[in-house]
């Protein structure tokens, strides 16, 4: 598996960018560099950060999973509409997980027994879950945190030693992602899964059984995200499902360097996308820029990491892998 | 004599058949309006179903058609234009009596618009208008909602509420009449309140947690910020949920709005998530839409002839001037409304 490449990978390029972000805002803007803002920052794209830590797992493997968003939208949204029709915290989320484990389950045989191709068959769920949750879930396309169970709102937004609970939750999701990949066994199977299955076959990975594990294991991170989601801002609205948001996700694990063709980066590049995209969001907030210019400014600096890389790290026999997109 | 009296009878026998229609009408009150409704097919082609706005209209709608004898088909396009130009087009080819649109911008449906007047069938347009004019418009003076918020910040942050004013605002989607005259409105009112200064005006896309993220920016980088406006309730929520982060509940107001649903409105001013909020009471709205549907149906006018408007009133609610009956419940409209 290994490869002449450069030192300066997509994600370490991406990291210059950032750490210029950082100090060209922290001298322009004033209170960007203070503690607080930091912290703040970090916490607007946690949740963005962990659902991009799942998508991570799933893309690693030659896959990708488009119904992320649906997945978690329906079923923390189902999970709300329990609770306010009164039954248990116990009650409302194990229905949580079990809708959010049959939907990895789903995708996993789809794409492993019945062999559709990942970014078909996750589209088509996708577009499934919502409308099975809306036409026999849920009444309503948002779902409210009921009042009785506020302290999830006061827990997520505590902040321990100063960091906020939803900080804490993003480098835990992206610390056991590490450990799971780099450790153990079955993480390794994600990587030589994606770098080339047939081989990965012969070698004896349970190919198929690892699909579905790593659909299902991307559609729980799924609704830990879901859930930090609905404790923090108190509601969770379905209409999330039709925007534009599993893109969001899928630009921050490829901008770190993890490669759509699979087998490349790691919880580290999820990292540093996810701080890239989080220093430009804070920095452009801060400086009252206006929606369009936010978003010019944000596709700009991204086009210039992926053709930075292109030329650092060009393409070729070498580095290029069977069934390269 | 005899002549005088048949002469007489005669004429009497002719005013009574000469007048028996009218007699007739008489009798039993109403056949004219009921046969003008009975029977009659309507289609509704919201932004969206399933949530509070369009559903409370559709319930008000369909208790007033179960009850007069007519049809509301409802098509959903949830939030897609090109859905939602399909939607129209083809509930155009089934000519129903009379085609309801909730715009989802002032421009998508301009054609969408045209068309079903040009095909002959009266139409209503709903909560946000297209920059061509139907037979009705039902929805808030969008500019005078705007006006409702200054009037709030006024009263929250201003002068005499011996704060500093310093106001910060997180506008809808930038493309829809909601946010763009809202956003007017709020404009033209500030000219007479300079001590009111905006310091952050951005964009949510009435999204919660997008609302939340500027929200914790913003309060991050004004410490001293006396009040955040929103223009939608429902993404306010996210606000809310910063400012409570922030611990500065109390102390940074949240002017908002929205359709005056109990769980997004009054439940949230009760606990303090919200201090001002201009509801357009969605359930009077309800109401209205019948009205307009009795009065078409009735009055038959040809379609795009006799364009009206008919705007709702607006409520203000905070936690002193809120009574039971400031929102309502889908429930409750289902039961009682329309």
């Amino acid at each position: 598996m290994t490869r002449t490449r450069s030192k300066l990978t997509q994600g370490r390029i991406v990291l210059a960018i950032a750490i210029i972000a950082f100090a060209t805002f922290s001298l322009l803007v004033p209170g960007f560099l203070s503690a607080g803002n930091v912290s703040r920052l970090l916490q607007n794209v946690s949740i963005l950060g962990i659902l991009a830590m799942g998508m991570a797992l799933s893309i690693i493997g030659r896959g990708i999973d488009l119904s992320m968003v649906a997945s978690m939208a329906v079923s923390v949204a189902w999970m709300l509409a329990e609770m306010n029709a009164g039954a248990s915290f116990a009650h409302a989320f194990g229905y949580a997980l079990i809708f959010s484990i049959a939907v990895g389950l789903i995708n996993g045989v789809l794409i492993a027994y019945v062999e559709i191709p990942p970014i078909f068959a996750t589209l088509a769920m996708g577009t499934a879950i919502y409308g099975f949750g809306r036409v026999f879930l849920l009444a309503s396309d948002v779902n409210y945190l009921p009042d009785s169970w506020a302290w999830l709102n006061t827990l997520a937004t505590a902040a321990p030693l100063g960091i906020p609970v939803s900080v804490l939750c993003f480098g835990a999701v992206c610390g056991i992602g590490h450990l799971f990949l780099r450790r153990a066994r079955e993480g390794r199977y994600i990587y030589m899964m994606g770098d080339n299955p047939q081989a990965a076959r012969i070698t004896g990975v349970p190919l198929r059984v690892m699909i579905v594990a790593q659909y299902v294991l991307t559609s729980l991170v799924a609704l830990t995200a879901g859930l930090l989601m609905a404790a923090l801002v108190a509601t969770m609205n379905t209409r999330i499902v039709g925007s534009t948001y599993v893109y969001d996700i899928i630009l921050v694990a490829v901008l770190g360097g993890i490669s759509l063709s699979g087998g490349r980066g790691g919880a580290g590049s999820v990292i540093v996308g996810t701080l890239l995209i989080g220093i430009l969001l804070n920095g452009m907030t801060m400086m009252n820029l206006g929606y369009t210019t936010q978003n010019v400014i944000k596709a700009l600096i991204l086009l210039a990491a992926l053709i930075m890389d292109s030329l650092v790290n060009p393409r070729d026999e070498q580095t290029s892998q069977q069934g390269d997109i | 004599m005899k002549i005088t009296t048949t002469l007489v009878t005669a004429a009497t026998l002719c005013l009574a058949v000469l007048a028996s229609p009218l007699a007739a009408q008489d009798a039993t009150p109403g056949a004219g309006f009921y046969n003008a409704l009975k029977g009659k097919k309507i289609g509704f082609v919201p932004i969206a179903m399933g949530f509070n706005e369009t559903q409370a209209w559709r319930t008000a709608m369909e208790r007033q058609a179960a009850a007069l004898g007519y049809e509301i088909i409802v098509r959903d396009p949830n939030w897609s234009i090109e859905a939602g130009i399909q939607a129209i087009n083809s509930l155009i080819d089934e000519k129903p009596d009379i085609l309801i649109i909730e715009n989802i911008d002032n421009r998508s449906y301009n054609r969408m618009v045209q068309k079903s007047i040009a095909a002959g069938i009266l139409t209503i347009q709903t909560q946000q208008r297209s920059e061509i004019a139907s037979d009705a418009y039902m929805g808030p003076d969008w500019n005078e909602m705007g006006r409702n918020a200054v009037d709030g910040m006024v009263q929250l942050c201003g002068t005499d509420s011996g704060k500093n004013g310093k106001i910060a605002i997180i506008q809808g989607a930038l493309t829809a009449p909601a946010s763009l005259l809202q956003q007017a409105g709020i404009d033209e009112a500030l000219k007479a309140h300079p001590e009111i200064t905006v310091v952050s005006n951005q964009a949510a896309d009435w999204d919660a947690t997008k609302a939340y993220q500027i929200a914790t920016t913003v309060l991050q980088q004004e410490p001293d910020l006396c009040g955040i406006v929103g223009f939608w309730d429902v993404a306010d929520a996210g606000i809310a949920s910063a400012v409570k982060e922030a611990n500065l509940q109390g102390k940074v107001a949240v002017i908002t709005s929205g359709s005056g649903a109990r769980d997004s409105a009054c439940d949230k001013i009760a606990s303090g998530d919200f201090t001002f909020y201009t509801s357009y009471n969605t359930a009077g709205q309800g109401r209205d839409l019948n009205a307009i549907i009795r009065t078409l149906l009735q009055t038959m006018p040809a379609p795009g002839s006799k364009p009206f408007d008919l705007l709702s009133p607006l409520i203000r609610i905070t936690k002193d001037t809120m009574t039971p009956s400031s929102c309502w419940t889908l429930d409750e409209l289902a039961q009682i409304g329309g």
